[in-house]
């Protein structure tokens, strides 16, 4: 499949949130600040993605999936930029807008697989599910997920500890919170009680959602 | 001096809770308190043993769980590796937890002690179904290890034999993966001076950003440094990320390899009752009714009504009121007829009088029935399960879990907690833990007197209760507000549920009785020469007169002046002079609770009030003295006018 401009990839985003999310029929062309002869757009028209009839634009059915990857790229990088890279606000916006036009060819699947397939963005607006979601769904793989996800009774091996305070990070691994080890949670209320080897030991929620466990459900 | 210097030095290490305190003891046949968290062993232990003839000096150090320290007392047990003068270096390990806990073995034969192991517990161990191979151990480790159940005594003479024919070091770990040994290599063989972790450890030590070992290396080197920074801040930089954690995994890989062949797991499934009574401490639905009992009958029915109203009863008005006061009492009579001695002596506020007979008769009895508690409790394991039950509700007043242990260890003695408290990490923390404790905590004697005070009438009781909880929860809340600072985080290691020992318990008590005696009796004594001079001198009357409308704001009759007065010379003296007001019938149930609440808000006494001075400060120390009056009498005031004008309890 052809690879589409940054410029086309953008136009497609604002018509699948205008028609899928926002339930409209077709864009002005003014509103989306386009001229009729924009070279994207007719990249678009070419490709039959989209159609114009007289100054209002229509995405068509063909170019549904294509526009509904595009939005789910885009999100992507939002919470890949906020969530992971710590870069909040207008600047985390921003660097989202340039950082989706590269999540091409398989990347944008390791990039949810990372993101441990988020449903939502960072302004809560549904994440367009692709397929490396449907599928780690249908085999019921949940991955890595933070402590505080465990159900009581439940097991699983220490994948990483996300731990900001150096010397929190020592104190849990000289208590044996190592990963590789396996880890039992006992008890979730009023606080979090593991057990490691022959070991229990109490923290609390802070702690708990910054021990990361692959769980084996 | 001069002998001592001679007998080798035998020095104690492990982590908290694997039997290092009772081992000591078994060794030097003296007694420490054990503990079930870390805090009572802040302070080293030292004693000496004869082995084979031969003297031994015995040092016990607080437990630590790795050489890289990072609460005070660990700082405290690494400062003695680093600098102390150490013949012979005891691992002692829990058995149960080997795995975990033989990462800092290695880390001890790599900085090239001289080292024993000894596995503790083996006992309960085995019952867990592993078994071990300790001669294939020793093998593996290249060092001696001992098998013990301490608190049986069991493997003693083995460990005495060990310690006996001991040989010195002979032996290194290793090795980590290529590229971790070549940086090691690369920033040791810079280091030229003699260290007693070897150059190795302190390499190490030094990438993992120890700032105590850069100071020392530094100071070390002199000019030297000017090589090793660059080296050392290239390697620090390369391996940012994970550096920490790829030498915790290659230690456990290390560890893993030691115990192949030495250690077999059966798979054991029965739950213990132990197992099960630790689950219904820590489910809120079992554990809060679990609490309230043990409140109840360890707190209101042990030590409130056998200890403030049995024994008080027998010592205060029998064996006192009826034999010993009037025999004293008639001997000094006879003795000399001059009135002021008389008066110091057996006098209103005389030394016998005041400060032997509340001491012994009043005091000693209800902080002991107290503490014979506390030890059960801790020795069974329980405070760090209520730790974990009231961390929620701690967060909300700046506190985490982990201040339970002052906070109960105040309902004892306030002056110890406030001790205690250096045990909680932040100065955030610190401060608050303090503050409530001068403010909202009564300690037993004190408790005692006013529990047996209060069920004489009917509501007192719950409604004291009511304002002292709310006080607590209203303070704390506000100080964490206005405190800056983060929240606590919290994290504690859980030790198994284990049946306490009659022996331990008695001592402990006995132990910490003594301690209390030895701090309150001279307190005591000085507080009674003061009243006394005051009294002879007529201080006395106009302090209590300056006072007076203080008191008399509150609602009390102008009698109950002098039970605040003495009230800061020891909190439970306030305390049993409101009994004294009490039994004369001058109290109306009203009064009686405005002046319980007031007088268990109203200042800690004069040795809590030092305590505070040296742990926080003189200016922190004084804010809350004056802060703790205020809101006393001002909680006094409210309540005397709620009261009146409710109608309640009238």
């Amino acid at each position: 499949m052809e690879k589409l401009s940054p410029h086309a990839e953008e136009i497609l985003e604002s018509m699948w949130i205008a028609t899928v999310e926002e339930k409209q029929v077709g864009c002005l062309l003014s509103d989306l600040d386009l001229g009729p002869d924009d070279s994207a757009l007719t990249e678009l028209v070419r490709l039959a993605y989209v159609e114009t009839r007289a100054d209002r634009l229509y995405l068509r059915k063909e170019g549904r999936p294509e526009a509904e990857m595009t939005v789910r790229r885009h999100r992507l990088a939002e919470r890949l930029m906020m969530d992971i890279l710590d870069i909040q606000g207008a600047e985390g916006n921003e660097q989202a807008c340039e950082f989706e036009h590269l999540l091409h060819e398989g990347v944008d699947t390791k990039i949810c697989t990372l993101l441990n397939h988020p449903t939502t963005c960072p302004h809560g607006k549904p994440i367009p599910p692709g397929s490396c979601c449907v599928e780690a769904r249908s085999k019921g793989e949940t991955g890595v997920v933070p402590l505080t996800e465990l159900k009581a009774g439940q097991s699983g091996e220490i994948a990483y500890l996300a731990i900001s305070d150096g010397q929190k990070m020592q104190k849990l691994m000289s208590m044996g919170v190592l990963p590789g080890n396996r880890l039992e949670l006992v008890q979730r209320f009023p606080s979090y009680v593991f057990k490691v080897g022959h070991s229990q030991f109490a923290v609390d929620d802070v702690l708990a959602r910054e021990i990361h466990i692959r769980d084996e459900r | 001096m001069h002998e001592e210097a001679k007998s080798p030095r035998i020095v104690l290490v492990g982590n908290p809770n694997v039997g290092k305190s009772v081992l000591f003891n078994v060794m030097t046949g003296s007694y420490t308190t054990v503990s079930n968290y870390p805090g009572t062993s802040v302070e080293i232990s030292s004693g000496r043993c004869k082995i084979e003839g031969r003297n031994y000096e015995v040092l016990d150090t607080p437990g630590m769980y790795s050489l890289m320290p990072i609460t005070d007392e660990e700082r405290v047990a690494r400062k003695i590796l680093l600098t102390d003068r150490i013949d012979i270096l005891l691992h002692v390990v829990d058995a149960r937890n080997i795995e975990r806990m033989l990462p800092m073995t290695l880390q001890l034969i790599e900085a090239g002690l001289p080292l024993i192991l000894v596995v503790n517990i083996l006992d309960e161990a085995e019952r867990l179904g592993m078994k071990f191979d300790l001669p294939r151990l020793e093998q593996n480790l290249g060092i001696p290890v001992v098998g013990t159940v301490m608190k049986r005594r069991e493997g003693l003479d083995e460990l005495q034999k060990t310690i006996a024919f001991f040989q010195g070091p002979t032996t290194a770990v290793g090795p980590y993966a290529a590229d971790l040994e070549a940086d090691i290599e690369r920033l040791s063989s810079l280091l030229s001076a003699d260290y007693s972790l070897g150059a190795r450890t302190t390499a190490i030590l030094m990438m993992q950003k120890d700032h105590e070992v850069d100071e020392l290396v530094r100071a070390e080197e002199g000019e030297g440094f000017a090589q090793i920074a660059p080296v050392l801040h290239a390697i620090k930089f390369a391996r940012r990320a994970d550096l920490n954690l790829q030498i915790s995994l290659e230690r456990k890989r290390l560890t893993r390899k030691m115990l192949e062949g030495a250690l077999e797991q059966e798979v054991t499934e029965h739950q213990m009752f132990g197992e099960r009574l630790s689950r219904w401490t820590m489910n809120p639905f079992t554990g809060v009714p679990l609490l309230l009992l043990v409140l109840y009958f360890g707190l209101y029915q042990f030590v409130g009504n056998f200890g403030a109203g049995i024994l008080v009863d027998y010592l205060e008005g029998h064996l006192f009121g009826k034999y010993i006061n009037p025999a004293v009492v008639g001997f000094f009579n006879d003795l000399t007829d001059i009135y002021w001695l008389r008066e110091l002596l057996v006098g209103e506020y005389g030394l016998w009088t005041l400060g032997f007979r509340y001491a012994i008769a009043l005091i000693l009895p209800i902080v002991g029935t107290f503490f014979l508690v506390f030890s059960i409790l801790e020795d069974t394991g329980y405070f760090p399960r209520l730790a974990m039950l009231v961390d929620r509700l701690f967060k909300k007043i700046g506190l985490s879990g982990r201040a339970v242990i002052p906070m109960v260890l105040g309902f004892g003695c306030d002056t110890m907690a406030t001790m205690v408290t250096r045990t909680l990490e932040t100065r955030r923390e610190r401060v608050i833990a303090t503050i409530l404790l001068a403010l909202a905590i009564p300690c037993s004697a004190q408790l005692g007197v006013i529990l047996g005070l209060l069920s004489a009438v009917p509501g007192a009781l719950s409604v004291w209760l009511l304002v002292i909880i709310g006080i607590f929860l209203l303070i704390g809340y506000l100080s964490a507000k206005v405190m800056p600072g983060e929240n606590p985080v919290f994290y504690m290691e859980i030790p198994p549920m284990r049946l306490p020992q009659l022996r331990n318990v008695l001592v402990k008590t006995l132990t910490r009785m003594q301690s209390y005696f030895l701090e309150i009796l001279p307190l005591f004594l000085i507080a009674s020469v003061i009243l006394w001079a005051g009294k002879m001198t007529g201080v006395l009357e106009l302090v209590v007169k300056a006072f007076t409308p203080v008191v008399t704001a509150i609602g009390l009759p102008s009698e109950a002046t002098a039970a605040f007065i003495f009230g800061f010379f020891r909190r439970d003296f306030g305390a049993a002079g409101l009994y004294d007001l009490q039994t004369a019938g001058l109290l109306s149930p009203i009064q009686l609770t405005v002046a319980a609440v007031t007088l268990t808000l109203f200042v800690p006494c004069i040795a809590q009030f030092m305590m505070m001075k040296k742990e926080r400060g003189l200016k922190v120390a004084a804010a809350i003295f004056v802060f703790v009056s205020v809101q006393a009498f001002a909680t006094g005031w409210v309540l005397n006018m709620l009261l009146l004008a409710t109608g309640v309890l009238s």
